[in-house]
């Protein structure tokens, strides 16, 4: 791919495309491996890949895969334009609707980016390392978060800049806030360009 | 606590802007009901505000103007009616308060502004002037039918039914012998018990060592901890029987005489507590919390001869090839490497294979003493899957879910079997048929996860430790008396070539 080889021509710069190729990346499997982990879809529907020097399961159901795609590829235009401010997965359960689990992963854009040509120092393999230890954060999340009782479906929001014109196949929604819920911050990553914080906020059990 | 609940129940029935409880259905709420779960139902009055009030209520929802909340749960599914089918799109608090607002923004004073800009970021958790939020519509295929969330499954687990086949052999369901173990720690990442070639049982309570002899059942308190903080976090011992290492806590080896009870040495070198050991004849292996193994030579003075550094967290199995050839490490960050014994030609050591498969703490790491170059490794709670390698190659031979978090694995030479220890729900060992990774049998007993296990020296007995404060004895290895004398024959058979040819 082009950035790839942006990347592989000066060793260590990182420029606005290949950042917000990465960032994408990254939510692409960041997305796939809480849908496994937290069991939205059976496990035997997902496949492993070698990617960060990790073992990552990804689905291997083609609609599924279809709409993440568009996801992403819309996540790295608008992290390459620099207006995204965050990227949210919601798991709700089917029947009552409720919210159940809120993955918030903000990005923090430093658009002086835009304006200056030459690449950022920072090794891929340094990104890549802190990449690492967030997937892997996500993974151990399991232990502690509460079991999902329900079926439940996932929803994916993306908080924008106001003046963005929305693009077909996508609509404005709500926060979709979790009443009563416990934050557990996890680790962030970033690529001198772009900052993302990775947050899970889930519904408090009432019963202690 | 009953007068609050009186309390609340006359709150509730004087305030009236929540639908009152137990009350005869509204004829709009009977016509749903009739209509039926249908794509649009007609239920829902149109004047009703149907809003889902999702703002986090760790404020009291106290929006700014005169917007009198209507905080009201849904009565029907997604609060939708045939003018508008689906509303929870749609942000209802938000064009609620926009409307009812009293239309004088200029009027405000600049600090009012600003108090009501922080109340929106508060309540909606971004800048409402500055983004907006997107949903990509059309949801993607739901899970199929009759999907069951499988950690669902897996954490109300019952007891599996027996296996079909009777099994070739008896094993006793109870532990041949239960002791106690008061205090042991319930900490996943140490390896608190070991089983010497001497018969001697080793088991680290807290700060202190006790020796358990097998044939007497006399059990002597070997060391304790001088400080009262600091704690044992691995035992291991040497081949022969006589020396036992032990790391601590304070990031300390100690190397102990067990005839004399004497501490022949104290190596530091670690700057985290050390969670594991591993005897290669003279050479110690042990693995901290920073990640790093360290290998000792504990024959002369400077000690730490090598460092192995392949781990990010904290090292919790380390296991030393049957041959001396390959050390094999776990971590918490779900690595499996595999290290050679000689240096290579930088004079730096690296793995000669990293298994990244694991989606879980490795702590289960167990070399086949029948087959060469074959590796058993377990994971932990994220992971619950016991993985054979082989190490030369680096393919994964077989997996098998075991769903439960693994915490030792012990392969068996007198029936060519494995044993693993686990957590939560069972706190069974299972042993499991190599290679055809069917189930054996499994133990249960412990009430509690199991931290460890270790064999006895002939091989017939598996030493379980758990957080329940006991140690179970299962005689699960039992050889038949008849195959018995045949394996010694042919054992002293070969022990002449081996002397031959070994010094």
């Amino acid at each position: 791919m082009a950035a790839q080889q942006q990347l592989g021509r000066e060793h260590q710069g990182i420029t606005l495309r290949g950042s917000a190729e990465l960032v994408s990346e990254f939510f692409s499997y960041g997305i796939n491996s809480i849908l496994y982990q937290r069991g939205i879809y059976p496990p035997e529907t997902f496949t492993r890949v070698q990617k960060y020097g990790l073992t990552l399961l990804v689905t291997t159901d083609p609609e599924l895969a279809n709409y993440l795609n568009n996801v992403t590829e819309q996540m790295k235009e608008w992290l390459y334009k620099c207006i995204v401010q965050r990227l949210v997965v919601v798991i709700s359960s089917i029947e009552s609707g409720e919210v159940l689990e809120r993955w918030q992963f903000d990005v923090e854009c430093d658009k002086t980016a835009k304006d200056d040509n030459g690449p950022r120092e920072k090794s891929q393999k340094a990104i890549q390392d802190e990449i690492r230890s967030v997937i892997r954060q996500i993974t151990a999340t399991v232990t502690f978060l509460p079991l999902l009782e329900s079926a439940c479906a996932f929803d994916l929001l993306i908080y924008t800049d106001k003046d963005l014109a929305v693009p077909e196949k996508w609509e404005e929604s709500g926060p979709q806030f979790i009443a009563n819920s416990e934050e557990v911050r996890l680790r962030s990553f970033t690529t001198t360009i772009h900052k993302v914080n990775t947050t899970v906020a889930y519904k408090k059990d009432s019963v202690p | 606590m009953a007068q609050f609940l009186f309390e609340a129940d006359l709150h509730g029935l004087l305030k009236l802007d929540t639908p009152i409880p137990n009350a005869p259905p509204a004829r709009w709420q009977r016509k749903a009901k009739e209509s039926g779960p249908g794509p649009s139902p007609v239920g829902v009055s149109p004047m009703k505000p149907a809003n889902r009030c999702h703002s986090s209520s760790k404020t009291p929802s106290k929006t700014p103007g005169k917007s009198g909340s209507k905080i009201q749960s849904t009565p029907t599914k997604a609060g939708g009616d045939r003018y508008i089918p689906n509303r929870s799109t749609m942000q209802m608090d938000m064009a609620t308060f926009l409307l009812t607002k009293e239309n004088d923004p200029f009027e405000e004073s600049p600090t009012k502004k600003e108090q009501q800009k922080a109340w929106a970021m508060n309540l909606n958790g971004f800048d409402v002037e500055e983004a907006k939020i997107l949903r990509l519509s059309g949801k993607p295929q739901n899970a199929p039918e009759g999907y069951q969330n499988n950690l669902k499954v897996l954490y109300s687990q019952k007891m599996t039914p027996g296996s079909s086949r009777k099994n070739s052999r008896y094993i006793p369901s109870m532990p041949d012998r239960i002791l106690d173990a008061p205090e042991i720690r319930n900490d996943y990442y140490l390896n608190l018990i070991d089983w010497s070639s001497q018969n001697f049982l080793a088991v680290a309570l807290d700060n202190s060592v006790y020796l358990w002899n097998y044939a007497s059942g006399e059990i002597i308190q070997l060391l304790q901890m001088e400080h009262p903080d600091v704690y044992i976090s691995s035992v291991s011992w040497i081949k022969e029987g006589n020396y036992l290492a032990v790391g601590t806590s304070s990031a300390e080896v100690q190397l102990w005489d067990v005839q004399q009870q004497k501490r022949l040495r104290n190596m530091t070198s670690h700057c985290a507590r050390v969670g594991t050991l591993s005897w290669n004849s003279y050479i110690l292996s042990s693995g901290a919390r920073t990640g790093h193994i360290h290998h000792h030579d504990v024959r002369v003075a400077e000690h730490h001869v090598a460092t192995l550094t392949g781990h990010t967290q904290e090292v919790c199995g380390l296991k030393w090839s049957l041959d001396g050839r390959y050390l094999a490490s776990g971590g918490n960050d779900n690595l499996v490497n595999v290290w050679p014994c000689t240096q290579g030609g930088g004079g730096d050591f690296a793995p000669v294979q990293t298994f990244t498969q694991h989606q879980g703490a490795v702590k289960a790491v167990a070399w086949c003493p029948w087959q060469m170059n074959v590796l058993a490794t377990g994971g932990g709670t994220s992971d619950r899957h016991i993985r054979i390698w082989n190490v030369c190659s680096g393919a994964c031979l077989s997996t098998v879910d075991a769903h439960s978090q693994v915490c030792s694995i012990l392969w068996s030479t007198n029936y060519k079997e494995f044993i693993s220890g686990h957590g939560f729900v069972q706190n069974q060992l299972v042993i499991w048929k190599y290679p055809t990774m069917t189930k054996v049998a499994e133990l249960q007993g412990h009430t509690a996860r199991i931290l460890n296990l270790t064999m006895s020296p002939d091989g017939t007995t598996v030493a379980s430790v758990a957080a329940d404060e006991t140690l179970r004895l299962w005689r699960c290895f039992e050889m038949d008396p008849i195959k018995k004398k045949e394996k010694e024959k042919a054992n002293s058979a070969k022990s002449s070539i081996i002397h031959q040819s070994i010094r």
